[in-house]
């Protein structure tokens, strides 16, 4: 839904485009949802200047031809703020080496600016067009209204309106002036371009910010600065729920730099985004700040989660697996099927909490003054932030003015804005701005992390080898957990994910979850319920195959089955689409599969001892995705992932190097988790802290080539970002029961011993 | 009196002298290309050269820094661009790009020690710093034909 002005005479945009640029504004919600802005009064305090005041403008075209596009989500790595105003600027024809891209502030006119789901091109593709469009046909109407030519006879040409009859051509900054004095045309008179006329989308064009960050330049959250701010560290409760008793409130004082010693309330349950309390120390620059906090001796009373140790939790989840639980999906009857007395299959899994440690910790800089707030924060969601905000330090939302840096890595994390709310609280106490920064021990410690999950799988196979019922449980803490105190139960979105929208060709298929408390955050991550379900899934299927007898991938294609669109009630929620327009297809999921296979050489490759190759096939974000990983496992047991091949049908896609480098991406994310990553607690506190204990992968332990087959397709744009993490470690253990014989049914890889 | 010098300008120093350089560059110079990550030399995103050689400015003091001479990723290039830089942009490299001015101190370190590292080479130096994002591959690929280039 978006609907287009012609505000060019309302002085939106000063200080960035000259009086009589060409301005539309593109307003993405009903008319209803629209309120009054104060946009004057957010334009005082220092550096906001340069930045965009007006909410509602997508595109603006100035006198010497240069156009402004509105980047409105956040740019943490998966290049939306390029990809989107690409998308304009093609429909607008404009000469992308004359665009700039100023990034949004939050507001909810703007529609969603929750840089997470991977949605950031499937939500907004049509009215990014419509909008390029819209300016292009004005820019066309007033070169032909100046010339007395007929607007049919115009064409346009790069960012020039051309008449060939007359030899005519115009630059867009020439024409601005008389377009700015036009009606917005109807949308049913665009012409939207046909794809083969596309210049840019499906090219792709580096992000925006490559060589700012080459070079060091380039304005991250973590590089905010403000006059006259304070530093703060704050030290949070070991404890989910813990609360302060004691500190030392002196000792930090004699710390040189150190200005502030500041208790924060704790939370009242639900957590959601409000801060986790704790004790803060405010000082002139980062270290002092860090150095202050050692002296703080606080102690604590941890509360009742002082009892969560991942050792028996794990062993509790296990027995809920074992349970019947609640049904989510049910076809046929599995029950009579298992009572039949043929081969049966069963298999648990398990896979542990993980951290989303985006390299950028967690950071946010706000400054309170005369009843605003201005925040700059590395964040996914500034409109979050402003709700949040406003809720803790009783402002109204809109005076909540959040500026969007770069973001150094989110994965998730960044959607949650409790840090950026720690820094407000603290802008409130002190009467000057303060910049919160996260360490590296607070970022994986007090981390919303990906759930913990076990599975209980169990197949019956009939004659053929195939399954005839097919019973799978999850039991998980749920997201839920954050927003909803003692939520215990998956809903349909996180099922949805990967377990009850599974796609194989099951004559009897039941699909449950058990309940889970959670004791520390509960938050989504990088493709979110999708790991841990792909992970069971796809190692069960392919604990069958070997069962069977079969060639893996075969075995994996019979059970996707005939070539059909699910029915709709199986695949819902279908990641908040609309099911019509993305539908379940098994034949792009089933051709996926067919092109890793054949692009990674399997069965054809001659494999020396030691070695095998793994596939696994997923949708997640209305994305289809096959991975086949060729690995060797030494004799000491040392994994090598030679090789990767994951074949994509993602859809349109706006940027292909994108694409290739979100992949490649998540190849390496996936190998972390797969190999080694992994959260534990111990009487509630987080065992790792760092880098050293919380592991992630490097060079040398990544896969050594990865190489992305993306399909062609012309169906609507899909997801990019995560799509490509959760059929990697199922992947990856199938390799090795190919290379070893031993079946990997819990994350990480490295807890199972697998020299020979 | 601390006394060194960064990217060929010479600076004093008179704060905490356990401070590392990092918190140095970053909050008084404002040189904010150095990135913290880890603060235990596990990440290599706050990587620079202290007298051509690449370190940890994370784990550096102030002390330790006396009297050298620091170069960070604002003034790699004498002009325009490093030939790293540019193989960097050529790859497309930088997913986030938190991690890249590390990567690039360290890439420009190893070259300037070997003009022909092997994969062996590379991943041996590198593999000190940790990209979350995991462009490790182009990364690699960038280093190889920025060896070219400067051979
Ligand atoms: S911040 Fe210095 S190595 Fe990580
Ligand atoms: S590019 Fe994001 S951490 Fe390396």
């Amino acid at each position: 839904m978006s609907m287009i002005e012609n505000v060019s005479r309302r002085g939106f945009l000063k200080g960035v485009v000259s009086t009589g640029a060409f301005v539309l504004s593109v307003k993405v919600l009903p008319q209803a949802a629209w309120g009054a802005v104060d946009t004057e009064s957010t334009g005082t305090s220092q550096a906001f200047n340069r930045a965009v005041l007006h909410p509602d403008l997508f595109l603006a075209v100035d006198t010497d031809g240069t156009a402004y596009i509105i980047a409105h989500r956040s740019e943490m790595g998966t290049t939306s703020r390029t990809s989107l105003p690409l998308i304009v600027a093609d429909e607008l024809d404009a000469d992308w080496k004359r665009v700039k891209i100023e990034q949004a502030i939050g507001d909810e006119r703007y529609g969603s600016q929750d840089t997470d789901g991977s949605h950031s091109v499937r939500e907004f593709f049509e009215s990014m067009r419509v909008a390029g469009a819209t300016g292009r046909l004005m820019l066309v109407r007033a070169a032909a209204q100046q010339w007395g030519v007929p607007e049919s006879e115009c064409s346009t040409d790069l960012h020039a309106v051309v008449h060939n009859k007359s030899n005519r051509r115009a630059d867009y900054g020439q024409l601005v002036t008389g377009a700015s004095k036009l009606a917005v045309p109807k949308k049913e008179e665009l012409q939207l371009k046909q794809p083969s006329q596309w210049r840019y989308i499906g090219k792709g064009m580096p992000s925006y910010d490559i060589a700012a960050i080459c070079t060091g330049k380039a304005e991250y959250g973590m590089d905010t600065k403000l006059e006259g701010m304070l530093y703060a560290s704050i030290e949070h409760p070991p404890v989910l729920g813990g609360k302060v008793k004691s500190y030392d409130d002196k000792a930090p004082l004699q710390v040189r730099g150190v200005r502030h010693v500041i208790p924060i309330d704790p939370f009242t349950p639900p957590h959601e985004y409000q801060p986790l309390g704790g004790v803060a120390v405010l000082a002139d620059n980062t270290w002092a700040a860090f150095q202050g906090r050692k002296k703080l001796n606080v102690s604590w009373d941890n509360g009742p989660n002082a009892s969560y140790t991942s050792d028996e939790y794990r062993k509790q989840l296990q027995q809920t697996a074992r349970q019947p639980g609640k049904v989510a999906r049910e076809i046929g009857n599995v029950d009579t099927e298992f009572g039949k007395g043929g081969k049966v299959v069963e298999a648990e899994y398990y896979a542990p909490h993980l951290s989303h440690a985006p390299m950028e910790p967690p950071v946010a800089l706000a400054d309170y003054r005369d009843g605003q707030v201005f925040v700059w924060a590395s964040t996914q969601n500034p409109q979050q932030v402003q709700t949040s905000i406003s809720k803790a330090v009783g402002v109204p939302k809109e005076k909540v003015i959040c500026r969007v840096p770069l973001l150094g890595g989110g994965f998730g994390r960044k959607s949650k804005p409790d840090y950026a709310v720690e820094a407000a609280v603290l802008s409130k106490k002190t009467g000057r701005p303060v910049k919160v920064v996260w360490k590296r021990e607070d970022d994986i410690q007090f981390d919303y992390f990906h759930s913990v999950a076990a599975m209980y799988m169990k197949a019956a196979l009939g004659e053929n080898g195939r399954p005839t019922a097919w019973l799978q449980r999850s039991v998980f803490p749920p997201i839920a957990s954050t927003f909803v105190a003692g939520a215990t139960y998956g809903g349909p979105g996180d099922l949805g994910q990967g377990f009850s929208d599974i796609p194989f060709d099951l004559p009897n298929l039941r699909v449950e979850n058990g309940p889970a408390q959670n004791h520390v955050r509960i938050g989504w991550f990088r493709s979110v319920a999708n790991i841990y379900h792909a992970f069971g899934v796809q190692s069960f299927a392919n604990e069958l195959a070997h069962a069977a007898n079969q060639d893996s991938v075969e075995y994996l294609l019979a059970l996707i089955g005939p070539d059909r669109v699910l029915p709709k009630e199986r695949a819902m929620p279908n990641y908040g689409a609309a099911y019509e327009k993305y539908p379940f297809d098994t034949a792009r999921l089933r051709r996926v599969t067919e092109i890793a296979a054949e692009k990674a050489g399997w069965g054809k490759r001659k494999l020396g001892k030691g070695y095998g190759m793994g596939i696994a096939a997923h949708r997640s974000f209305l994305t289809y995705v096959a991975t086949v990983v060729a690995a060797e496992v030494t004799s000491d047991g040392d994994v090598r992932i030679h090789e990767v091949n994951t074949a994509v049908d993602a859809g349109t896609v706006v940027n292909p190097d994108t694409l290739r480098s979100q992949f490649e991406g998540a190849a390496v994310f996936g190998t972390s988790l797969a190999m080694f990553s992994e959260i534990t607690a111990k009487d509630g506190v987080i065992e790792q802290t760092n880098f050293h204990q919380y592991l992630v992968s490097r060079m040398n332990q990544a896969p050594r080539r990865t190489n992305i087959h993306i399909v062609e397709s012309s169906a609507p744009p899909a997801g990019v970002g995560e799509p490509g993490v959760p059929p990697f470690a199922p992947a990856l253990c199938n390799a090795i029961f190919a290379a070893t014989g031993k079946r990997i049914r819990e994350l990480p890889i490295s807890k199972t011993n697998l020299s020979a | 009196m601390i006394r060194l010098k960064v990217n060929g300008a010479d600076r004093t120093y008179d704060g905490d002298p356990d401070m590392p350089l990092l918190w140095y560059l970053r909050d008084e110079l404002g040189l904010t290309g150095t990135k913290y990550g880890c603060g235990m030399g596990l990440c290599g995103a706050c990587t620079v050269h202290v007298n051509g050689k690449a370190v940890r400015s994370c784990s550096t003091s102030m002390s330790t820094a006396s009297g050298k001479n620091v170069t960070t990723i604002e003034a790699i290039a004498t002009r325009g661009l490093h030939p790293v830089q540019s193989a960097w942009i050529e790859t497309n490299v930088p997913q986030c790009g938190y991690c890249q001015s590390g990567q690039i101190m360290q890439a420009v370190a190893l070259l300037n020690g070997n003009k022909k590292p092997t994969d062996g080479d590379i991943d041996e130096i590198m593999s000190g710093n940790i990209c979350r994002c995991g462009t490790y591959q182009r990364i690699r690929a960038a280093i190889k034909a920025a060896a070219k280039e400067t051979a």
